[in-house]
């Protein structure tokens, strides 16, 4: 299962990079995107996975992880995906804003005709 | 428990908010509510320097938790520091804000506020994934700062910089979640004393998340493969906000200073230095690019730019150099460049505002009035930031070259040091003698006559530079103030055992 999720975070992480070093914007809001859902699911798996694991006590079962499941890195993934939202609805606002007042979704559209 | 450590996180958050809800109000309510979150900000800051100056560490526990459990604010010397002159730029950009853009921009004074509350966060907290909270929200309000009433081509550059920002912020996440997947904790003080007690088979990990975290600091801090966007976006900020946004990049410095010292410092063991010997010729070089981009700018806000970008070279050249020494003197100097650097910005808007036609272009047409008192901050401004005696800026690079001696490469520190400060005193006077001193090419007619400043616009410039020179007078304090936060970063193991073992207040009644 650890393979698994590894390599899903690692095509995660291509597919983001590949689509960040293109020339729009749209793509590189998409790649920024996958950038940190892949983040979001290695943050989330730091705490090791496990099945059937709580991770809020519970009564008869007692308090150690070998029980339990960290809750730590559950929080910590729940901050990054709130602020990973937040951040990139302003970016696509920005992008728009720029795309309208530019007349171009080319990330360094300094030649004028968008290539 | 004392609450002071907390009170610079709290005052302009409850400010914001209150700013917030007032958006309808008349503006001199608003101001008024600024002015004294301003100034009691500046008032708490003070204190903070006083207390930490005693040399002890003010461990603040968040929710009364125990530090390796909850989050902790952690006040020393040099995080007092910072925020003294968080609470000094604060204000300065809040008056100078005063003279028009706080009323074409709605929610700046709001978005203002959240900006002073995560840069004071920032320095205070002890956590490294709070660290990260407090990045994301003095971004995500500097990004608001940024595109207020852009167009064009200020939009394109605030993308820019939004989009590095966003990658930087994931790189951050990797991180810290291959360090907390190693250690299982992220107070930075339990970090220290668990990372120098590594298996050998994490090691190799645990370089490589104090190098990914090295590269989202240099992002922000403007070290050279990552600092090209930050002249353009600097200039693309109104005045204003671009003399807050100089100490945005200190946020960076402060960060490698503090978690490149304590967390993987001299006594964390295999992970010690392990960023050094990047940093060292990456920060000579972003240096010499700095002074020499300084040298083709167009305009007085893009030379500004560069020049941080300079200051930020010579800062990471300090800390790659390393020792008690050398963190000194570049304290000092990080505080003398930022008021410096701020100064500029606000003179740049001033030019802008008196040469109709030519802006703060460095063309000789719409030459300002030779004696206008902006041509005398310009000499004062310019002669501190090129490190001419006798003000502050001379101060700090005499006791930098002196602590870059003991280095076995010091000649050529010193080298490069010193040609790329002339480099930078041949662009100021280019660019003041093309702003202030040469005549206009012949023939040419003056769109509108140039009228003094008013002293309401050049109050808050007043302000900085009477700093800048307080700064040179006092060389000997604040020297010494700077050596012994040095002295403090030095020596990691203090921090730590006044972090982890500070107790919770006990409650009476309570059984915790």
């Amino acid at each position: 299962m650890e393979l698994l999720a590894a390599s899903a975070i690692g095509v995660l992480v291509a597919c983001a990079v590949w689509l960040m070093l293109r020339a729009r914007t749209f793509d590189v809001i998409l790649g920024l995107t996958l950038l940190s859902y892949a983040v979001n699911t290695m943050l989330f798996m730091v705490g090791g996975l496990a099945l059937g694991k709580p991770p809020l006590i519970r009564e008869g079962l007692s308090p150690t992880l070998a029980n339990y499941m960290d809750p730590v890195p559950q929080a910590l993934v729940l901050t990054a995906i709130v602020i990973s939202f937040a951040m990139t609805a302003l970016l696509v606002v920005v992008a728009l804003r720029s795309r309208e007042d530019n007349g171009s979704d080319h990330v360094d559209a300094d030649d004028g005709d968008g290539r | 428990m004392n609450h002071l450590p907390v009170l610079p996180v709290l005052i302009p958050l409850v400010a914001g908010a209150l700013l917030l809800l007032l958006h309808d109000a008349p503006l001199r309510l608003r101001r008024l509510v600024v002015a004294v979150a301003c100034l009691s900000l500046l008032g708490v800051a003070l204190m903070l320097v006083t207390l930490a100056d005693r040399g002890g560490y003010l461990v603040y526990q968040l929710g009364n938790w125990p530090s390796n459990v909850g989050i902790v604010l952690v006040v020393d010397r040099l995080s007092a520091l910072m925020v003294l002159l968080t609470a000094i730029l604060g204000a300065v950009a809040a008056s100078a804000a005063a003279g028009g853009l706080d009323t074409r921009q709605a929610h700046f004074h709001a978005l203002l506020m959240f900006q002073l509350m995560g840069i004071a966060g920032a320095f205070l907290t002890g956590d490294l994934f709070n660290l990260f909270v407090f990045f994301e929200v003095l971004l995500i309000a500097s990004y608001g700062l940024l595109v207020h009433a852009a167009d064009g081509e200020r939009l394109r550059r605030a993308t820019h910089y939004m989009i590095l920002n966003l990658t930087g912020s994931s790189l951050f996440l990797v991180g810290l979640g291959v360090l907390f997947g190693l250690v299982g904790t992220l107070n930075m003080a339990d970090l220290a004393a668990k990372i120098a007690a590594t298996p050998d088979e994490n090691v190799a990990l645990v370089r490589a998340a104090a190098l990914l975290l090295m590269v989202v600091f240099a992002l922000k801090g403007a070290l050279l493969p990552l600092w090209f966007w930050l002249p353009r976006t600097y200039a693309a900020a109104t005045p204003a906000v671009a003399a807050l946004f100089a100490i945005m990049t200190k946020v960076g410095i402060y960060a490698v200073y503090r978690v490149h010292t304590l967390v993987f410092g001299a006594e964390a063991g295999p992970a010690a230095g392990v960023a050094e010997p990047w940093v060292l010729p990456l920060g000579l070089a972003t240096l010499v690019l700095g002074a020499l981009g300084a040298l083709a700018a167009p305009s007085l806000r893009t030379l500004t730019g560069h020049l941080v970008v300079a200051s930020a070279g010579t800062l990471f050249t300090a800390f790659g150099v390393g020792g008690a020494d050398a963190l000194g003197a570049a304290l000092y100097y990080l505080v003398h460049s930022t008021l410096a650097a701020a100064a500029l910005f606000l003179l740049a808007d001033l030019v802008l505002r008196h040469r109709p036609a030519a802006g703060d272009c460095l063309r000789t047409d719409d030459a300002i009035r030779r004696r206008d008192p902006l041509a005398l901050a310009f000499i004062v401004a310019a002669v501190s930031i090129a490190a001419l005696p006798p003000l502050s800026g001379f101060v700090a690079k005499v006791a930098l070259l002196d602590a870059l001696a003991a280095h076995p490469s010091g000649a050529w520190l010193w080298t490069v040091v010193l040609a790329s400060g002339l480099v930078v005193i041949v662009a100021l006077a280019r660019a003041g003698s093309h702003l202030f001193w040469r005549p206009p090419p012949k023939g040419h007619v003056a769109t509108t006559p140039v009228a003094a400043p008013a002293f309401a616009e050049t109050a808050p410039l007043a302000a900085l530079l009477t700093a800048s020179l307080a700064l040179s007078v006092l060389a000997d304090p604040v020297l010494a103030y700077a050596r012994a936060a040095a002295a403090q970063l030095a020596a990691p193991s203090a921090y730590i055992a006044a972090v982890l073992g500070q107790r919770p207040v006990e409650r009476p009644g309570s059984d915790r």
